[in-house]
């Protein structure tokens, strides 16, 4: 369907949890591909899968059956620590509640990631972050710890962290979830420019008026993939200028 | 990961929570403090005993009278007149390794100065007693063998005479004072020794030519004791070797056949008070170590507290990359960087302790070096031990469940 490098590949992918005696298919099989520069949102309501498949795409869970493949790499097969490596090297997390580490730096949460990957010297690492959080818009907030940042600065910290390892994909679960209309379309806008800049980047929501602002949209239900379609992107940075100005407070 | 990062990651961590890293320390640094304080205190109190049997006279060795058997019955160490001044001059004569010897007969009676009395104890020798004892002439002069000769009535008096018997301002030297019945010349002063390891006053004596205390007070011709110095600290053992055969031939005691008399050194009553403070030392260690143990367990505490707190930190950093043993490193690195600062504080005020302790009770200020490097070593140890299990539980931390831990 692309020319162009197919960076996640899931073919027929299966989780059955057990709980109790019960067995539970949260996901029963699922295929697709996601490609190069795609900004991909997975949709669907709660119990759907969706966060069931965002934690094998994210290399945090494996799945029961069928292959998944990032980068070429299939996962099916990796120990505990080679996924770590994966996860450090080729994936950029984004969460719901950002997850920064309190009391620490902006910069010091965005350069989190290299710390574990023994190839960056100190000074890369450095420059590395500081290049990711001018990225994201916060030159001027590096020093701010947590706490002096509002939550959309928060998450552009998250966002930055993310990107800091050069990922191959930015998996965000629900990354505009805690947020106002206002800032979420903010947020949403800086996606929308990572990926004018050729990122690729998985965007988890259960909020259709977020999914319009990416460029394909996979609809889960039941652990199937109800739908698998392209959409006409939004404009975020449109859909925030035609916000009301606030004067309600 | 490098261990310098590790430790760098670990240390950010301990100072998110400075209050809590201090109060998790403050069992460690206790525990350290008390057993390097309880450690230098006994070796203070060691030396302290050492120095003062030293100064009751360095390579003494003294010979004593012996319980002895006569047909089957115990004649009573007290009652042994074995020891003669002939002894004594013998092994002056004869043993190489002996430098002074001086014979000691001693009595008590009441001294008598005018209006005032004190009950005293008399120590008659020959003029080398002074400095195998150790003691110090203040004023006056010692008595000579023409003295001994002569049975001469003079003494020297410990200071605690001195200021019993006589007025400040007044000058002991040349005034007659009485001991029971027997007037004699005081000749000299002593200067003051203090007491000894077991409390006994050792300025309360009066020395005399010990013939004056055979003969005038006693009215007996053997001696109580021999004390002598050996050449050196060295020779100590081969000095009373050389006494005791000397003693057995003097004394004709066959071969096999039990002493009269027994040889003691210096060095055997110093073993048997270290021994002592030894004894009352290891006992407040095992205390000591009861509270270190209890700091420990401390820091397991907190760091399970610190785990399960900051179970969704775990979650995104195994998230971001870090692998299950980079989680085990770094807390197990937090656990120890804890336990060694805390071991290290805990040195520190375990000196202070130990030095402020000395200073009021007078003891000599020894730091036990080997216990410090004990102290650090089982600091790391027990940090090591208290984090592992703490560590291990955050390593096995699920991240798809600590990441939605709230």
């Amino acid at each position: 369907m692309n020319e162009k490098q197919s960076i996640i590949k899931v073919e027929n992918l299966k989780r059955t949890f057990v709980v109790g005696s019960e067995e539970v298919h949260a996901l029963k099989g699922v295929s697709f591909d996601i490609c190069q520069g795609e900004f991909v949102s997975i949709m669907g309501s709660s119990g759907s899968g969706k966060s069931t498949l965002l934690n094998i795409l994210g290399c945090l869970d494996q799945p029961t059956a069928g292959e998944y493949y990032i980068d070429g790499i299939s996962v099916r097969t990796k120990s505990k620590n080679e996924l770590s490596e994966i996860r450090n090297r080729k994936i950029g997390f984004v969460f719901q509640s950002y997850n920064l580490l309190p009391r620490t730096s902006a910069l010091e949460n965005v350069e989190l990631p290299l710390v574990y990957n023994p190839d960056v010297s100190h000074r890369e690492r450095h420059e590395r972050a500081q290049h990711a959080l001018e990225l994201v818009g916060l030159k001027d907030r590096m020093g701010h710890m947590p706490n002096q940042l509002s939550g959309g600065q928060q998450q552009r910290v998250a966002i930055a962290r993310a990107l800091v390892n050069d990922p191959v994909i930015v998996l965000a679960d629900e990354a505009t979830g805690n947020l106002d209309t206002r800032t979420s379309y903010e947020i949403m806008s800086l996606f929308q420019s990572l990926h004018e800049q050729g990122k690729t980047i998985a965007f988890v929501t259960h909020e259709s008026d977020i999914a319009v602002f990416t460029s394909r949209t996979i609809f889960l239900r039941d652990g199937h993939i109800l739908r698998d379609e392209s959409v006409t992107t939004k404009s975020a940075a449109a859909a925030l200028a035609a916000l009301p100005v606030e004067n309600d407070y | 990961m490098d261990i310098l990062n590790l430790i760098r990651i670990s240390a950010k961590a301990l100072m998110r929570n400075k209050t809590r890293s201090a109060l998790s320390m403050l069992g460690i640094v206790i525990g350290i403090a008390a057993v390097i304080a309880v450690v230098n205190l006994g070796e203070g109190l060691k030396q302290s005993t050492a120095n003062q049997l030293s100064d009751m006279g360095t390579n003494l060795i003294m010979v004593m009278r012996a319980n002895q058997r006569r047909g089957g019955v115990s004649m009573g160490s007290s009652n042994v007149q074995s020891l003669k001044v002939r002894d004594c001059e013998l092994i002056a004569k004869n043993a190489k390794n002996v430098t002074m010897v001086s014979p000691v007969v001693n009595s008590g009676g009441q001294l008598v100065n005018g209006s005032k009395n004190w009950s005293g104890t008399v120590y008659g020798g020959s003029p080398d007693y002074l400095e195998i004892r150790k003691y110090e002439i203040a004023t006056g002069v010692n008595f000579t063998d023409e003295d001994v000769k002569k049975y001469a009535k003079v003494g020297l008096v410990g200071q605690t005479i001195v200021k019993e018997l006589f007025d400040e301002d007044e000058d002991p030297i040349g005034k007659t004072i009485r001991i029971g019945n027997m007037p004699f010349k005081v000749i000299g002063t002593l200067k003051e020794k203090g007491q000894n390891g077991m409390g006994m006053d050792q300025d309360d004596l009066v020395v005399m030519p010990y013939s004056t205390v055979q003969k005038r007070m006693l009215g007996v011709d053997y001696i109580q004791q021999i004390v002598c110095s050996a050449a050196s600290e060295d020779v100590a053992e081969a000095a009373v070797e050389e006494v005791e055969s000397i003693l057995r031939v003097s004394h004709k005691i066959p071969d096999g056949g039990a002493d009269d008399f027994e040889v003691r050194t210096q060095q055997e009553m110093l073993e048997m008070m270290t021994s002592m403070t030894g004894m009352i030392t290891t006992v407040l260690v095992a205390i000591a170590l009861i509270s270190l143990l209890v700091g420990c367990i401390g820091i397991m505490n907190i760091m399970y507290v610190t785990v399960t707190e900051r179970t969704k930190e775990i979650g995104l950093r195994m998230s971001i990359g870090a692998k299950n043993s980079a989680i085990l490193l770094q807390f197990l690195t937090e656990s120890i960087i804890l336990s060694l600062i805390g071991g290290v504080v805990g040195m520190l005020l375990g000196l202070l302790l130990s030095y402020v302790a000395s200073m009021a009770m007078s003891l000599p200020f020894v730091v036990n070096v080997l216990w410090m490097v004990i102290a650090f070593v089982s600091c790391a140890i027990l940090g090591l031990i208290s984090g592992f299990f703490p560590a291990l539980k955050a390593s096995r931390t699920d991240p798809i469940n600590a990441l939605r831990y709230e």
